[in-house]
């Protein structure tokens, strides 16, 4: 009977979310929306009326050759900065509702490692580790940044924890490596009140678009928001691989 | 059209979130919510023939079609914050799981 109640509760729903847009002009058809009457025309162009050419272009409003980046750390840095800081207060939850004391012991695995499984991860460590910081150091040029280039490290962590029984992250260090990038996020955004004119303004020269040094404060932002994600998401492994020692 | 497909994995959601008393099965439920909603946003922007919004030694014109970026980036932060809230719940999840030795909200009860 509850579930009946909820199935009509939900065709009720979708009858009227369905309704609702199909009589909306605002609503555009699938592929056929106008992105030149949309704001995000702006953001394309980056607010000059000649077409910006990679590799040709220099200082232009925003250097950056990806154009989600420019909108996520230099257009909307304010919702970025907002963004962090959810992940962070969740990340302190996490660790407030799992806290282990000092007495913590990490969850024990069903099986002894053998040598060939410990030196694989090792060496399989390094190389998501180093994918990691290149897609956070090429955040401006290719599709990635920050967050995935971050929990591509935490991954490499992860499987640490996975396939050594004796591996332990040093918990403190992650905190600090995240304090400090959080902060220096904020130091960066604030330089621009102090150099220039506004919060968040991007006050270094923006360069050719797609050269690895361009896009001004972009890629400093984008690998001071890929240490803190990575540092954060470790730290949430961490909480959930560890428990307390039974006293 | 197949922006539909997107509603149909909201309402699916919230469907399994009133039917469900599994407090693991609800964290999924909200996480199959949300991917609709990602969807539905993302399909907002798209433009048929459009190109990914990033200029390359291909796509080398800021001139061309490209798909709406804005939707994208919405999308970004959206994800990256239900990261953070599935994390914090599976957190009260274990907690539940440590006090009450049971996942089902019907059957905790006071000790």
């Amino acid at each position: 009977m509850k579930n009946f109640l909820a199935l009509v509760l939900v065709l009720l729903l979708s009858a009227g979310i369905i309704i609702t847009l199909q009589n909306n002009d605002l609503f555009p058809v699938f592929g056929e929306a106008q992105v030149v009457n949309r704001v995000s025309d702006h953001y394309i162009t980056k607010g000059s009326t000649q077409p910006i050419i990679w590799g040709e272009t220099t200082d232009a409003e925003d250097g950056a050759a990806n154009i989600v980046t420019s909108i996520v750390v230099n257009y909307r840095s304010f919702d970025t900065l907002g963004e962090v800081t959810v992940l962070f207060v969740s990340a302190m939850g996490v660790a407030l509702l799992l806290s282990s004391g000092r007495t913590s012991k990490r969850l024990a695995l069903n099986f002894k490692p053998n040598f060939m499984l410990r030196v694989g991860s090792r060496a399989l460590f390094g190389i998501i580790l180093m994918t990691g910081v290149y897609i956070i150091l090429h955040g401006h040029l290719t599709p990635g940044g920050g967050f995935p280039g971050g929990v591509m490290i935490a991954s490499s962590v992860l499987l640490l924890y996975l396939a050594d029984d004796e591996f332990r992250s040093k918990i403190k260090g992650f905190k600090v490596l995240e304090g400090v990038a959080g902060s220096l996020y904020v130091i960066v955004v604030l330089l621009g009140l102090i150099l220039a004119t506004y919060f968040l303004q991007n006050f270094l020269p923006t360069g050719t678009v797609g050269d690895l040094f361009s896009a001004g404060i972009l890629p400093i932002v984008y690998i001071l928001i890929g240490l803190k994600v990575g540092s954060e998401i470790s730290g949430l492994i961490d909480n959930f691989l560890t428990e307390e020692e039974a006293a | 059209m197949i922006q539909y497909a997107a509603i149909v994995l909201i309402v699916l959601g919230i469907y399994g979130l009133l039917t469900n008393r599994n407090v693991l099965k609800m964290i999924i439920s909200i996480n199959v919510m949300e991917v609709g909603l990602n969807l539905f946003i993302i399909s907002v922007g798209y433009v048929t023939d459009g190109f990914a919004p990033i200029l390359s030694s291909v796509h080398n014109s800021s001139a061309l079609i490209y798909v709406d970026p804005l939707p994208q980036a919405l999308v970004l932060t959206a994800i990256v914050i239900g990261v953070g809230t599935t994390a914090l719940g599976l957190a009260l999840a274990k907690n539940m799981y440590n006090k009450y030795h049971t996942l089902n909200l019907d059957e905790m009860r006071d000790e």
